[in-house]
């Protein structure tokens, strides 16, 4: 057998490291005071949920499930939630909630600008659809290697890891929702008159609005599978019990825990996709 | 009436470089050879009208002729390659951004053919839609926007949804929206196109009796001959991107320019079209009242016929003698009053040959065109109508 042949040998992975480092020694005071806004809202969201008492997080859920599926979804994501209590992880879900939560809160206020002026210019478009489909490509925890390298270990590149893996449904489906509002009804809002920005705020993002929240879904859902696997860079919380569980090979601790987050996932799934449905406007 | 819109040479260009196909364009280069050397689509080349202060405009054509190019142009939807539009006198072509906006949101508004309307908002923010833009006081364009669907007759949907209401009353929402801004200028691109034959007559006469009352400008198209005949003080034909002829439904029908026009006009139905001041003519005699059976009866010899109208000095309609009735009374020293029949049909110079036809088929004598002070202007006989209706169609 012939190996390959060892002159031609290369390895990509130094030059990353050198432009990371470069990054870093240039642009140090940016990723400061990035880090220091993650960490900020990380800790108001988290401190909020762990103060939060169990039974109002409940009540919540089941009225959500009420209001957006049915009574009997309502007292299906409750119960469910509180298994999660009877499970002893109630304190571990709060922390996984609120990373997601707080990288979904960043993600959206990234992400809804960026599909909104997608929408508007080709040339963004074509500048950015690669770089989002090079993003949905990649292994999740690829996301985990810069993030470590930008900001250490801990909950802060966990949030980043999460925005930048959770990021994409939410600009495309901006995107998309606002190009495919009738082109008669957006040229109805500018013969009348319209700004640019009154047609996208009265028409556009209203008639997008059921596609964007489609997307919001999407990157919650993405949010929080990418939560479990943040763990591997040490974060406590849900992702970390199974893990754990699975190196010591504790199958109970793992599935207590796996099974808590599948019910996180359907819960805020069905949730999210529930309010995305009350928005759907009837075509005419 | 005053000229509102005027277009001078105006022409749309579709395509990346608009500029130098316009220059080719005027060498005098076809719009094929155009298309396929540039990839550019002439959709108006050089067109020139005017519309008057409160007219119905129609613009008619077959698909892709250009009419919505022609008409997003009079809202600046459309930049026009070259050419002006002077609407008031001043030319909106060269309107900023700020002016532009003020001009759409005050001036004119746009009825679509297929409504365009917001599916999101309710019957009554679709028709507050505008004024909203324009910064209107809440109460105020709530209580002008119920008014405007009063109008149109849609009183009590203002709640509901597009989705919950028919094509028909979905357009009359349309409508309703463009009145709501009180603008000048209505444009409204094949707005009945969409509906049904039944509806679509409804929404037309709906029109006539709205414009009746507010008397808008109204620049209408339509691909449908009749309509255009039926809605239009003034038609321009386009083809291919430039206006074949431009004129009242009469002239169009009864001095077509060209082969193109005669074949698009053909299977119009002319009995909506033509009016009794269209095929009336001269009557061969007429006697004075103050004649007496003689004159009358030498007049009707004269002229070859059977019976005559009398009037009197002013030339108001007295009443009608026959032939026989006039050789009775001349030896018995009658005057004309005495032997005066009435028993003929009476007509406006404005009705509709449609309408006349019963009367014109079966009546035994001419009818009388009178105008509102009761002078005789003119007179039918079944055959003028019977002309009218062949006329030039073949
Ligand atoms: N936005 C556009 N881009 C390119 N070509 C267009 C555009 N709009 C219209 N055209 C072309 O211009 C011509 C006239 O179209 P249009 O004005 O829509 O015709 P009509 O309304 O009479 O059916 C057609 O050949 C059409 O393909
Ligand atoms: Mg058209």
């Amino acid at each position: 057998m012939q190996t390959f042949p060892e002159f031609i040998s290369f390895k990509l992975g130094i030059y990353v490291e050198i432009f990371v480092e470069w990054l870093l020694d240039n642009f140090m005071g940016f990723f400061e005071v990035l880090n220091k806004v993650i960490l900020f809202c990380l800790l108001k969201v988290d401190s909020f949920l762990h103060w939060l008492p169990w039974w109002v997080l409940v009540l919540l859920v089941f009225f959500l499930g009420w209001r957006y599926k049915n009574l009997k979804s309502g007292i299906f994501y409750a119960f469910s939630l509180s298994l999660i209590g009877v499970f002893g992880l109630w304190e571990l879900t709060m922390s996984t909630l609120a990373i997601v939560l707080t990288s979904v809160a960043l993600s959206l206020l990234l992400g809804l600008p960026i599909g909104i002026w997608m929408s508007y210019s080709a040339k963004v478009e074509v500048v950015v659809k690669p770089i989002l489909d090079a993003m949905q490509t990649m292994p999740s925890f690829v996301y985990l290697i810069p993030a470590m390298m930008f900001f250490g270990l801990g909950m802060v590149p966990a949030v980043f890891a999460t925005i930048v893996y959770a990021l994409p449904p939410v600009i495309r489906l901006t995107n998309l929702g606002i190009k495919s509002v009738s082109r008669e009804m957006v040229e109805a809002a500018y013969a009348f008159g319209s700004s640019s920005w009154q047609t996208l705020v009265k028409v556009q993002l209203p008639q997008a609005l059921p596609t964007i929240m489609t997307g919001i879904n999407q990157t919650t859902m993405m949010a929080l599978s990418m939560v479990v696997i943040a763990s591997m860079i040490g974060v406590k919380g849900l992702g970390y019990e199974v893990l754990a569980g699975i190196g010591r090979i504790e199958i109970a601790q793992a599935f207590d825990a796996g099974l808590s987050i599948v019910i996180l996932a359907i819960i805020i799934d069905r949730i999210t996709q529930g309010i995305a449905d009350k928005y759907k406007i009837p075509e005419q | 009436m005053s000229v509102k819109i005027k277009v001078e040479n105006l022409t749309k260009i579709f395509g990346r470089n608009p500029k130098a196909v316009l220059k080719r364009l005027q060498k005098g280069e076809s719009k094929e050879t155009i298309l396929k050397e540039t990839g550019n689509t002439v959709g108006i080349n050089n067109v020139s009208f005017e519309v008057k202060e409160e007219e119905i405009f129609v613009i008619m054509g077959l698909s892709g002729s250009g009419k919505s190019t022609l008409l997003r142009c009079l809202n600046l939807l459309n930049v026009p390659t070259a050419g002006n539009i002077y609407i008031d006198g001043s030319n909106i072509v060269e309107y900023k951004k700020k002016e532009l906006r003020e001009f759409r949101q005050k001036k004119v508004a746009m009825v679509f053919q297929h409504f365009g309307l917001f599916t999101h908002r309710t019957i009554l923010g679709n028709v507050e839609y505008g004024l909203e833009i324009r910064d209107v006081p809440p109460e105020q364009r709530v209580e002008i926007a119920r008014e405007t669907l009063a109008t149109v007759g849609l009183a009590g949907w203002e709640d509901k949804y597009p989705h919950q209401l028919s094509g028909g009353m979905c357009q009359r929402v349309g409508l309703a929206r463009a009145l709501a801004n009180d603008p000048d200028i209505l444009l409204m691109d094949e707005p009945f196109s969409a509906l049904d034959p039944l509806i679509r007559r409804e929404m037309q006469v709906e029109l006539l009796d709205i414009q009746a009352k507010l008397k808008k400008t109204i620049v209408f198209i339509t691909h449908d001959v009749n309509e255009a005949f039926k809605l239009g003080d003034r038609v321009a034909v386009m083809k291919e991107g430039e206006i074949e002829q431009i004129g009242t439904p009469e002239e169009i029908l009864t001095h077509p320019v060209n082969d193109y026009i005669t074949n698009f006009v053909q299977d119009v139905d002319k009995t909506k079209v033509l009016q009794a001041k269209h095929i009336m003519f001269k009557p061969g005699a007429l006697v004075s009242i103050k004649d007496g059976p003689k004159v009358a009866i030498k007049e009707m010899k004269n002229a070859g016929i059977s019976s005559v109208f009398v009037v009197d000095d002013q030339r108001r309609l007295c009443g009608l003698v026959t032939i026989d009735d006039a050789l009775k009374a001349s030896p018995k020293h009658q005057k004309l009053e005495d032997i005066l029949l009435n028993d003929y049909f009476v007509t406006a110079p404005e009705t509709y040959v449609e309408d006349l036809l019963p009367a014109a088929s079966t009546a035994k004598y001419p009818l009388a065109v009178v105008d509102k002070h009761h002078k005789l202007l003119g007179i039918i006989v079944r055959v003028s109508v019977l002309s009218a209706l062949v006329h030039e169609t073949t």
